[in-house]
């Protein structure tokens, strides 16, 4: 291997052939469209396959990472593979028996190219020598700094995709901790949902097509996670989007269906607009370079003005908040609701909706530079994430509907990650990125199997209630994933809900990037606010006594083993990021805290923040406050519950309740029930706005501004016909000049009989028109 | 071989098409007779490409075609509303502009 | 790789000669097949003429030089566009067959609009180009060419023509579709 050589450490096979990942199902994909309806399984079996050998690479790949992080041995620098037929990678399986047998030649090229195309390309600009020198270089100079010992290098596998003109266009993946978390996350979450769909969406009349579409959107996030450069990242960004329309819409016959997909690919527009601005933004800004790596290394050091850097990651954030479901731009998530069960596991709280928060990650150097997060108290980020979890965990409080409780959490907790970018806490973002996507799938996966058992029905007030008697393991998966959100120690949740609130800075003794005190202020109320409102449905739907009808009963294997599988894992994936402290304190050898820490964080690399960028202190007592809060706050709602189940076992809510008592609650309450009024908004007041006056101001510019001019013309020939008349052309025949004044008064009556209406006849003066101003530029000019 | 040849025959082309618009009434017809006119345009930039020996002639030749296709496409899409509404695509007969 | 390598000798007055008998039949066919275009009474008829006038160009287009526009003309227009034509003329429910109400009943103000233009353009024409000729040199320019102009100068407004597609996709769709 060339690059081998170059480097003289070999790079693991499984870097640079990680576009398999993405590729199978991929494969797997077209093959379902094609064959899935013949074969015994309906295509089931193919999308299982696929993703099962996606994950074990998945696997494999997050061992080597770690085991080279561990080992420090990730200086492999790009290892760039000139070769301009494998244009896609995606298709890559039709390609694999060449790619091989090209390797030796395109070697060559790829020596050539990079004398060639020296200029256009940034990361290798060292006088076409073929070691790329960027992040190892990089790297030793933040040593020096002594900041640091730099670990997790990426590690970028590129081809030509296309060129215009002199800029290169590279498709490739990109290889860090990052990425390697997110591929497990992803195929994980979807080798689980699969298996879970074959029971939920059995008998489906597109049964076949739905796996087609799971396995479409997993090859999707994946290209989009391991994508290499921001335009890559474009693409793998609205792939997922398209895939999401199609997976909302999956009953598109019922009409809300469809409206929600369509609400949910309008709203995501808004943003992409955002995005695709932000992204030209950094284009030109960085040199046109769509190199992400590139981007952010000079973002850091200054070579893009902090102009630039500010207005990119202000689009950038208006992406972020449709695809993550940010407060304003929110609103789509909850009706995406409207699609199947499994895909809101996997798509609406896993994988899909973090695209956001993993793209502010992708991009940090910019973020970081955009909203100078170090030292500061408030910025664009954290408010936004800030108001986002506190809005979204509101919300959640007034659903009927379990999977819309869950979705608004989802809301809530996705903000919390954005405001842990925006305070600088960028591993405990990931961190609850990672242990989030658990528990929430868990959650997710567990109200789907909820509403199998009470006949398809999501209410929890009228159809649920008890159910703990009935379906014992989805109540005990249900609830391991409800404490863990909730933050009760020592589950997933707990960890990095913790590492965040300590990320804000605000609390004695935690250090941070700054004092972010609303940030905090509005972490805090979340972590209250998250274990009321589970507590609140895990009432509703598991105790009390049961409110639908018939008997409800315990779902199937496939559907009770991943809950099983992701219980287990929202119980223990949170110990991969304990203090080190803690870790000592029980007498564990330290290397065993922080681990997550040091495999995803890519500490002391030039792309990444190096400059001021520190670690949060762990402090106990923020721990014991924020533990302490939420539980106080998941048992008053407890005992509200049980107070009103001694009064009437069946009643879901109290007919004599706050609300009914205060004015003050029942406004609350009110626009909580209608979101905020913010579809009112959308729909009522900012489409109506631009529809109406539009359509008035085009019909006032017509009435008065062109009736106008045409009447002033006829009043103004009309006035110059009398004043002709009386004190010029006494002497000249009287005729003419009536006649004329007469023609300029009808004038106006005249133009309006030229508008017949009929396209034709415009056509018609047009065409004359432009032959006689033609003739008169040709024989008078 | 005259440039001239290629752009009067261009010319000619085009007042037919121009004709067939104005005199046309069904949408259909009046569509035709603009591909006609475009058509005609695109004779005059291959041709004056091929007299400057310039590619770009060509290239807007080209783009003038996509542009068509999309014309068409609307444009079809607009007659069949027309049709659906008044079960007729007699332009003669869409004079809701009347002032 | 440039069009040097396929440049020809210059043509002789004998085979200028032939391809100049060559345009003179297919512009005759051509214009010939554009006036029975605008004037036929049958819907069908009409857009075989302009099937016709197409085909007649793209020849035009080959006698220039310009051989991808010729068959980029040949699948598009012949291809695709005629057949949306004619799915036009099948979805309107048009008569197969003579219909007398095509045309309006005051013809000679298009007709004479149509003159005029003629009679501008040409004379212009006339009077600004009588006396160029094409260069006798006339190769085919290599596809390479064309792709390299667009996608390198022409890059922007082939994006900007990519939207423009799109937009014209989901606009004939929202206009035409039954709701």
């Amino acid at each position: 291997m060339f690059a081998a050589e170059a480097a003289e450490t070999a790079v693991p096979w499984l870097y640079e052939n990680v576009w398999l990942i993405p590729a199978l199902p991929a494969t797997s994909f077209l093959l379902i469209l094609f064959f899935g309806k013949r074969l015994p399984f309906k295509g089931a079996e193919i999308g299982i396959t696929s993703v099962v050998a996606a994950f074990v690479l998945a696997v494999l790949t997050t061992f080597t990472w770690v085991g080279d992080v561990e080992g420090g041995n990730t200086a492999y620098g790009t290892v760039k593979v000139a070769d301009e037929k494998h244009s896609d990678e995606e298709h890559g399986d039709d390609h694999s028996h060449s790619e091989d047998e090209d390797h030796g030649s395109s070697e060559e090229e790829h020596d050539d190219e990079e004398h060639d195309d020296e200029g256009a390309l940034l990361v290798d600009g060292d006088g076409g020598d073929a070691q790329p020198i960027a992040f190892t270089a990089g790297s030793l100079a933040a040593v020096e700094e002594g900041d640091y010992e730099p670990r997790g290098a990426a590690v970028v596998t590129e081809v030509n995709w296309f060129e215009s003109g002199l800029n290169v266009f590279r498709i490739g993946t990109l290889v860090d901790g990052q990425s390697v978390m997110m591929l497990f996350v992803v195929t994980f979450i979807s080798m689980l949902v699969h298996i879970y769909s074959t029971d939920y969406v059995n008998g489906d009349r597109r049964y076949t097509h739905y796996f087609a579409f799971l396995s479409l959107f997993t090859a999707s996030m994946l290209f989009m996670v391991l994508s290499s450069n921001t335009l890559q990242l474009i693409v793998g960004w609205e792939l997922v989007g398209v895939c999401s329309f199609g997976l909302i819409g999956h009953w598109w016959e019922e009409k809300p269906n469809s409206d929600a997909a369509l609400k949910a690919f309008l709203t995501n527009r808004v943003g992409d607009i955002g995005l695709l601005v932000g992204m030209s933004i950094l284009f030109f800004g960085a040199g046109q370079t769509f190199d992400i790596v590139e981007i952010n290394t000079k973002a850091l050091n200054g070579e893009i003005s902090g102009t630039v850097t500010t207005w990119a990651a202000v689009c950038l954030m208006a992406a972020v908040m449709s695809k993550s479901g940010q407060f304003i731009l929110h609103t789509w998530l909850p009706d995406a609701m409207a699609g199947p069960t499994p895909v809101s596991a996997l798509i609406h709280a896993a994988t899909m909706v973090v695209a956001g928060v993993y793209m502010i990650g992708r991009l940090y150097g910019v973020f970081w530079e955009g909203f100078s997060i170090f030292g500061g108290t408030l910025n664009l980020m954290a408010f936004i994430g800030g108001l986002t979890t506190v809005g979204g965990g509101l919300l959640a409080f007034v659903q009927r509907d379990i999977k819309k409780v869950l979705a608004y959490s989802t809301v809530s907790q996705l903000g919390y990650m954005v405001l842990a970018l925006g305070v600088g806490a960028y591993t405990a973002a990931m961190f609850h990125l990672f242990t989030h996507a658990f528990f929430k799938a868990c959650l997710f996966l567990g109200a789907g199997s909820v509403s199998h058992a009470c006949h398809h029905s999501f209410d929890m007030k009228a159809d649920m209630g008890g159910l703990r008697k009935h379906m014992p393991i989805t109540f005990w998966t249900f609830i391991i994933g409800s404490a863990a959100l909730a933050g009760v120690p020592p589950l997933a949740g707990f960890w990095s809900k913790d590492e965040i609130l300590i990320g804000a800075g605000v609390w004695p003794g935690t250090g941070g990037n700054g004092t972010y005190l609303i940030p905090f202020i509005f972490g805090m109320l979340t972590a209250a606010m998250t274990a009321a409102y589970m507590t609140r449905t895990v009432w509703l739907t598991f105790f009390g006594e049961y409110r639908g009808h018939d008997h409800p009963h315990e779902s199937g294997r496939r559907i009770t083993v991943p809950l099983i599988i992701l219980a287990t894992m929202a119980v223990f994936v949170g110990f991969l990021n304990v203090p080190k402290s803690f870790v000592s304190t029980i007498g564990l050898p330290e290397d065993w805290g922080l681990l997550f820490e040091e495999w995803v964080e890519p500490a002391g690399q030039t792309y990444f923040p190096f400059d001021g960028f520190t670690h949060a202190k762990p402090s106990l007592s923020l721990a014991i406050v924020a533990t302490l809060l939420a539980t106080g706050a998941g048992f008053l709602v407890l005992r509200y519950y049980q107070a009103l189940y001694r009064k009437d076992p069946m009643a879901s809510e109290y007919s004599d309740g706050l609300r009914a008592r205060n004015g003050l609650a029942a406004a609350g309450y009110r626009v909580l029930e209608n979101k905020y009024y913010l579809d009112h908004l959308y729909t009522g007041i900012i489409a109506g706005a631009t529809k109406g006056p539009l359509a008035r101001a085009a019909y006032w510019f017509n009435q008065n501004v062109l009736d106008g001019i045409v009447n002033v013309a006829g009043f103004i020939s009309v006035r110059a016909g009398r004043f002709i008349y009386y004190f010029i052309d006494q002497g000249v025949v009287d005729g003419t000049v009536n006649a004329s004044g007469r023609t300029a008064s009808g004038s106006g009556q005249f133009l309006r009989r030229i508008q017949t209406g009929q396209v034709r006849q415009y056509a018609t003066l047009m065409f004359g028109a432009a032959a006689l101003l033609a003739a008169v530029f040709i024989f008078a000019v | 071989m005259y440039l001239n040849q290629f752009l009067i025959f261009a010319a000619i082309l085009f007042c037919i098409g121009v004709y067939g618009v104005l005199v046309r009434k069904n949408g259909v017809l009046v569509l035709m007779s603009i591909e006609l006119i475009l058509n005609s345009v695109n004779i005059n930039l291959v041709a004056f490409g091929a007299f400057n020996g310039d590619i770009a002639g060509q290239v807007f030749a080209l783009f003038v075609i996509a542009v068509a296709a999309a014309e068409v496409g609307v444009g079809l899409a607009i007659v069949l509303l027309i049709y659906r509404n008044r079960r007729s695509i007699d332009v003669a007969e869409a004079n809701l502009l009347k002032g | 790789m440039t069009s040097a390598l396929l440049a020809q000798e210059a043509l002789s007055n004998a085979e200028i000669g032939i391809v100049n008998g060559f345009f003179a039949v297919i512009a005759v066919v051509a214009i010939v097949a554009a006036l029975r275009m605008v004037t036929t009474t049958n819907v069908v008829h009409a857009a075989l003429y302009l099937l016709v006038v197409l085909s007649a160009v793209a020849a035009v287009y080959v006698i220039l030089g310009a051989e991808f526009v010729a068959a980029t003309q040949v699948l598009i227009y012949l291809g695709a566009i005629m057949v949306l034509l004619l799915f036009g003329v099948m979805l309107t429910r048009a008569k197969i067959g003579a219909e007398t109400d095509l045309d309006h009943e005051q013809r000679w103000i298009g007709a004479l609009v149509a003159v005029g233009m003629l009679a501008v353009m040409s004379y212009s024409l006339w009077e600004g180009f009588s006396d160029q000729e094409l260069p006798t040199t006339l190769a085919p320019q290599r596809t390479q060419e064309v792709s390299d102009a667009i996608f390198s100068t022409y890059i922007v407004p082939f994006e900007a023509l990519s939207v423009l597609l799109l937009a014209a996709l989901i606009g004939a769709v929202v206009v035409a579709r039954r709701d």
